[in-house]
């Protein structure tokens, strides 16, 4: 058995069909081989919560999985919440008004955890809100302007739903 | 690269995967990959193969036959943490799940992947041992139910064959109507419990027939306080009465690491599991966050 398996991946809509070494983790495939270096790498064993993305709709830690791992499946990455290059995302546009970032490190992990949390309850309270980014660490903000800014979105998302 | 390098497998079926198992030297089988994945890519764990279990059919699912729940390995943490089943038939997994790890880890996590890693604060292992669960494993001899007392063998170490692959939990369900509670101390939500509380109890008439206590992060593994259990079988359950049987859990040897020395571990041990007691029976629990 070699040690690079091609893979076939839809990320953000586009097909992609490229060799991965088998140890390559997700997070590693995405921004190495892909060039989408949207997804970031804090601490690359499960903590800091950065490199979130969502794996078939559900939010998942992209260094905790293998690249080969995801072969057939559906990805959405930071790249990909957007409607354009020339649009942002609501939830995007809440975080941008409300200091939802200051350096942006953790913003990538922040905005797919939170995208599948507005999809699954739309109208979360704050403790809900903060339990979602539990597991998504920011050094900046003291997570004030990131729990506004998706309050904030919950409310924009509702309104051009 | 941050994993050394490996070969990897990805069988289809169960059969497959039992007999890669069977015949690779130095193999590790990947469930949800919540706890071995961060191993590899710190190089604590340096295998020479990987057998990944998340193509194998037939190991997620969850039903209910003769009094207890089938739980299949390969189940997703957050597949339990939704299940109708698990919130009617084991409330007491439901309500542990919320402290297990962060959405994203239970996206991924399963319950195998859980009791095979068998950290001693697992929630999900607390739960197993509170419900005397049993374990069903494969290996190329057949198959074999282990009871949950014997399946931790040691520190993060379950008793089953370096050829045996976890395939089933079954819980035995408790009468409907009873009462469950999980407690947890931790220092921020999702990490692991420096110590957890999990009850159960059967009251009948104001009075407790069957109770089962057990303390997760204690020792290498969770511990059952029987001397609790026993003391409270057959009381009215009050909060004078769990105050005083739970110093009993002050004498259970504890571990002492980083995070917390063995005393401290043996305080919280009394104060977890009084307050698991006190909230399932719904009595006031002053000064607990959690």
């Amino acid at each position: 058995m070699s040690d690079k398996r091609s893979i076939t991946v839809t990320v953000n809509g586009t097909k992609y069909t490229k060799d991965a070494a088998v140890r390559m983790t997700l997070a590693d495939f995405l921004r190495g081989e892909l060039g989408l270096t949207g997804t970031h790498l804090g601490c690359e064993h499960g903590v800091c919560g950065a490199c979130t993305i969502l794996l078939d709709g559900r939010s998942a830690r992209s260094c905790l999985m293998l690249a080969v791992q995801t072969d057939g499946h559906e990805i959405l990455t930071v790249e990909g919440i957007a409607p354009g290059p020339d649009k942002l995302h609501p939830l995007q546009e809440a975080f941008r008004d409300n200091h939802g970032l200051q350096c942006g490190f953790c913003t990538p992990g922040m905005l797919t955890t939170l995208l599948e949390l507005l999809r699954d309850n739309p109208d979360p309270t704050e403790h809900e809100v903060r339990v979602a980014i539990s597991g998504n660490l920011c050094r900046c903000t003291g997570y004030q302007g990131i729990v506004l800014a998706a309050l904030d979105a919950a409310k924009r998302m509702k309104a051009t739903a | 690269m941050k994993p050394a390098p490996f070969q990897y497998h990805d069988p289809k079926t169960l059969s497959e995967a039992v007999s890669l198992l069977g015949s690779l030297d130095n193999a590790k089988l990947l469930a949800g990959g919540q706890s071995l994945m961060p191993m590899l890519n710190m190089r604590f764990v340096m295998p020479d193969h990987i057998i990944d279990l998340n193509r194998v059919e037939g190991l997620a699912y969850v039903n209910e036959r003769g009094g207890a729940i089938e739980i299949g390995a390969m189940t997703r943490q957050r597949d339990l943490e939704f299940s109708e089943l698990i919130k009617a038939k084991c409330p007491l997994m439901h309500e542990a799940l919320q402290h297990v790890g962060h959405r994203q880890t239970r996206n991924r996590g399963t319950i195998g992947g859980s009791l095979c890693h068998l950290d001693p604060s697992a929630e999900l292992v607390s739960v197993a041992a509170a419900h005397d669960a049993a374990v069903t494993v494969v290996g190329p001899n057949g198959t074999r139910e282990i009871a949950f007392k014997d399946f931790p063998a040691g520190y993060l170490t379950p008793a089953i064959e370096l050829n045996e692959i976890v395939t089933m939990i079954r819980i035995p369900v408790w009468p409907a109507g009873h009462r469950y509670a999980f407690a947890e101390f931790a220092r921020r939500h999702g990490d692991f419990a420096i110590v957890s509380a999990a009850v159960l109890l059967q009251v009948d008439n104001g009075r407790i027939a069957r109770a089962s206590v057990t303390l997760g992060g204690v020792a290498a593994a969770p511990v059952r306080a029987t001397a609790v259990e026993q003391a409270i079988v057959g009381q009215a359950a009050s909060t004078d009465l769990f105050r005083t049987v739970c110093e009993s859990c002050r004498s259970i040897e504890a571990l002492a690491d980083i995070h917390a020395s063995a005393a401290y571990r043996q305080s919280l041990a009394v104060t977890m599991s009084r307050r698991a007691l006190d909230r399932a029976c719904g009595f006031p629990t002053p000064g607990a966050l959690h």
